[in-house]
């Protein structure tokens, strides 16, 4: 076990966890922050998906005590207009990777706030969604701030 | 009155006989279009909680003192076990209980292919269960091992009985027919790859076992639990309040639940066991191979008169003889059929059903062959089509059917194919290409929902089915809100437990709309008829607003029942609709992209259209996906799965979308319940194989008559275009 200091969602967190434990991982289990989800473990998937100081991060392959910088989750962008967007546009199936695909989304408007279709098709890429939701989730991103 | 019946009952193509009580059912349909709530569109209910990660879903559920477990499984494709100690096991740090086989269903000695599991470890964390399997030690016997399907039909290696079916005399016909064409076509296994593994949580409440579980059908879960483990059905509590995708693969319990709640017994603890993404490749089921030899033969003028095919399912280990054979049997007006369906027993990982499993392939190969029919004959392949509609199936009347509308409104898309034949420039050629679509999808009975009302004027829907994803809640809510004449934000669904609610249909073969919404809207009936009684004792108008003839009411409730009927006697109940594709191929690299489709379906009512083409968008996609890049590969040495992951195995990225345009001819089907809807889940995906490959032949003159059609088989095949063409007949349509 080993001493973690983690900033998550603006809060401080000191914890004890064992020397190589997952980001999503400690995330989930230790500060019960379950909207990050694991869906492959292995970084092909983008379910995980978390910021680390704003820039997306696939946390199943992310060593805890290796971050530097401020993570946000999932639950730190629930007042972010793109959950209305994704809701409107129903660009939501089953659920499970769209936490991860509104995270990535969050990075991408807040570098880039009016998108072309290519650019968000390059930069959600990397989450997948096997219910095949990715029209209404270009829709919802394209849309996000009406 | 209550009354007992005996009705047919389907799912994905099964029928049986059960017996049924019903009430007279006296609600009308309503009439066609959109209503006030139903057939409008409505945001998904519980969208704002799946968005936000705040919906529990299986894998999120953490019990106090929870243990994680990890499976043994065998890394031969077939082979005994000889000797196993679990005692290395046990002796590791945090391992509370291991099991063998024959300890719980699901763990064998005789492992049929390599990933059949065998033995198990519940631990304090998931790494030691892990950790604690390494160590167990097993001897292996090994077994010969069948990996080649037409070898094992040679040997009469089978699943099942092979299916044998033939109306008319299909020899003759080919004999006589102006044209017969001839072609084998292969499909490959792809992976159902839900985002969320198979898994499951059990406990032990005193005698009662409480499973939390990622499924698609709650009710036949607690059934089988309770007849393995012996226990009445009602000391089984199934809870799925939240599941993150199936596709087919989630609608039985399997070893991950048996496991889990054996090692809860041993230990006294809950214990999660929760497939990994390789096992998931491996051990969770898969749409299965098939090799499909087909004939057709038809007259100058069109007619088929014959149609010919000897299909091989490539089932696995266990599992069911998918109806590849449907399509042929089913879409065609035709006297002369003939389908034999082997299902072959080979040393692989079992099948499971997956989004129209056997329609899918059959579909591919069926209307691959009618496009080479018209070509054979120079008739236009939606001409072809509509030249033999089929007016019943094999006898049998149609509840509803407007196949020839989907055509009708297909042609636009169709007539399209000059102008984008017109775009080939250089290597990359452009090309159109459709396919009809045939599937069952007409749900059926038992099912029940209750509503209830309080004195705030709001309704609650209760029934204990599953939401997969598909926006079951919010269509619930649309049909009762339309009912009680609510609007949708005072209607709410409570769902996703069986020990609080009654009993609910499968959502697995297109059924969840069309089983559970007519006995929603029963329910609803139910509820309003008692406030018009009591909107008649107050004085009030029969159809006076409900909060204002129930604001007296205080914790007094109105409680509605309802449910769902039988399906019409002696009528088939199908759903139809039609593809058109556009594809560019680049001839000299053999990269295929998809660029547009075009959907229309007929699946009667549409309840919530907003949901319905999202649906429809997600289905194309995956059959994109099914078609262009996936295929779980095995070592033919071995026949152990090399695609473990999901870097290996390629599913669509959003990069990979087409332009959709998805139409709904959205009529009631007259025959069907109180509601007309048929299911939609799986019609997309069905025509999206056969349509691709369709487009391909007339961008390019290639046939491809194998999934997936990766570069190297669309070059293989374009090669075998230009070798045609050398021998004088012409490969371009």
């Amino acid at each position: 076990m080993s001493e973690l200091r983690l900033t998550v969602n603006g809060e401080e967190h000191v914890l004890d966890v064992p020397v190589g434990a997952g980001l999503a991982h400690v995330l989930r289990d230790e500060l019960g922050l379950t909207g990050t989800k694991i869906a492959c473990n292995e970084g092909h998937c983008g379910a995980c998906t978390v910021q680390v100081d704003g820039v997306p991060r696939l946390s199943c392959i992310t060593l805890a005590h290796a971050v530097e910088g401020a993570v946000t989750t999932i639950e730190g962008l629930r007042q972010h207009p793109l959950v209305d967007a994704f809701t409107r546009c129903d660009a939501v199936q089953c659920g499970f990777c769209t936490p991860g695909q509104v995270v990535s989304a969050a990075a991408l408007v807040a570098a880039n706030p009016s998108p072309s279709r290519e650019e968000i098709r390059h930069a959600m890429a990397g989450n997948i969604c096997r219910c095949g939701t990715y029209p209404k989730i270009e829709e919802a991103i394209l849309t996000w701030r009406d | 009155m209550a009354r007992l019946i005996r009705t047919e009952k389907e799912v994905e193509g099964r029928y049986e006989e059960v017996w049924l009580v019903v009430e007279e059912d006296p609600l009308t349909q309503w009439p066609a279009g959109p209503l006030s709530v139903v057939g409008r569109p409505a945001e998904r209910k519980d969208a704002p909680e799946r968005v936000r990660g705040e919906a529990r879903f299986t894998a999120d559920v953490r019990l106090p003192g929870m243990l994680h477990a990890a499976v043994l499984r065998s890394p031969h494709a077939h082979a005994r076990v000889e000797r196993i100690d679990l005692a290395p096991a046990l002796a590791l740090p945090g391992v509370r209980a291991a099991i063998g086989p024959g300890e719980a269903s699901g763990l064998e000695e005789e492992a049929g292919y390599a990933g059949a599991a065998v033995a198990a470890v519940a631990a304090d964390t998931f790494a030691q269960a892990r950790a604690a399997v390494a160590a167990i030690d097993v001897e292996w016997e090994a077994l010969e091992a069948m990996l080649d399907p037409d070898e094992a039909v040679r040997r009469g290696l089978f699943t099942a009985e092979p299916r044998r079916d033939e109306r008319g005399d299909v020899e003759r016909a080919l004999a006589e027919a102006d044209a017969v064409v001839e072609a084998t076509y292969r499909t490959q296994s792809v992976l159902h790859n839900a985002m969320e593994t198979h898994q499951a949580v059990c406990e032990w409440v005193g005698d009662t076992l409480h499973v939390y579980i990622s499924t698609q059908f709650i009710w036949g879960v607690r059934q089988e639990i309770a007849d393995a483990l012996g226990l009445p059905q009602d000391k089984v509590r199934v809870v799925c309040e939240f599941m993150g995708g199936g596709f087919g693969s989630k609608n039985s319990p399997d070893e991950y639940t048996f496991v889990a709640a054996e090692l809860a017994k041993r230990t006294g603890r809950p214990v999660r066991c929760a497939l990994t993404r390789p096992e998931e490749h491996t051990s969770a089921g898969n749409r299965n191979p098939t090799i499909q030899r087909l004939r057709a033969g038809a007259r100058s003028d069109g007619t088929i008169v014959a149609l010919d095919g000897e299909f091989t399912n490539a089932v696995g280990w266990s599992g069911w003889n998918a109806p590849t054979e449907g399509p042929m049997r089913m879409l065609y007006a035709c006297d002369n059929v003939r389908t034999v369906t082997y299902g072959a027993q080979v040393n692989t990982p079992p099948m499971k059903a997956f989004r129209a499993p056997g329609f899918v392939e059959g579909t591919f190969g069926l209307e691959c062959l009618i496009d080479e029919l018209a070509a054979k004959l120079d008739v236009d392949p939606l001409e072809l089509r509509r030249l033999n509609y089929a007016d019943s199936n094999e006898g049998t009347p149609f509840s509803s059917k407007n196949l020839e509308e989907c055509y009708r409104r297909a042609a636009p898309h169709w007539e399209r194919r000059h102008e984008v034949r017109a775009r080939s420039d250089g290597p990359w050629k452009h090309g159109v290409g459709m396919a009809s679509q045939i599937w069952y999808g007409g749900g059926g009975p038992p099912s029940y929902a209750w509503v209830r009302i309080g004195s705030d004027g709001r309704a609650t829907v209760i029934t204990a089915m599953q939401d997969i994803g598909t926006g079951t809640r919010t269509a619930m809510a649309q049909i009762a809100a339309e009912e009680l004449r609510l609007p949708l934000d005072r209607v709410d669904v409570v769902l996703g437990d069986s020990a609080r609610g009654p009993y609910a249909s499968i959502s697995a073969g297109s059924s969840t709309t069309p089983s559970m919404g007519p006995a929603v809207r029963a329910a609803a009936a139910d509820a309003r008829e008692q406030i018009e009684d009591i909107a008649e004792q107050r004085g009030l108008p029969r159809d006076a607003p409900v909060e204002e003839v129930v604001d007296l009411l205080e914790d007094a409730q109105i409680l509605g029942r309802g449910a769902r009927g039988p399906n019409p006697t002696g009528m088939s109940v199908l759903t139809f609709g039609v593809h058109v594709v556009e594809v560019a191929v680049d001839v000299e690299t053999g990269e295929v992209v998809v660029e547009r489709v075009a959907a229309i379906h007929d699946v009667g009512r549409i309840v919530n259209p907003l949901g319905a083409s999202s649906q429809v968008e997600g289905g194309i996609i995956q059959g994109v996906g099914h078609t262009l890049s996936e295929q779980r590969l095995l070592d033919p040495a071995t026949g152990r799965v090399l695609t473990t992951s999901l870097d290996a195995y390629r599913m669509p990225t959003i990069a990979d979308v087409p332009e959709i345009l998805c139409e709904f001819v959205d009529r009631p089907d007259e025959h069907l319940t109180n509601l007309g809807s048929k299911g939609l889940g799986e019609p997309p995906i069905v025509p999206v194989a056969a349509a691709i490959a369709n487009a391909i032949r007339d961008a390019t003159g290639a046939d491809v008559r194998e999934l997936p059609i990766s570069r190297e088989e669309m070059l293989r095949a374009l090669e075998a275009a230009r070798r045609k063409e050398r021998r004088g007949a012409p490969a371009a349509v």
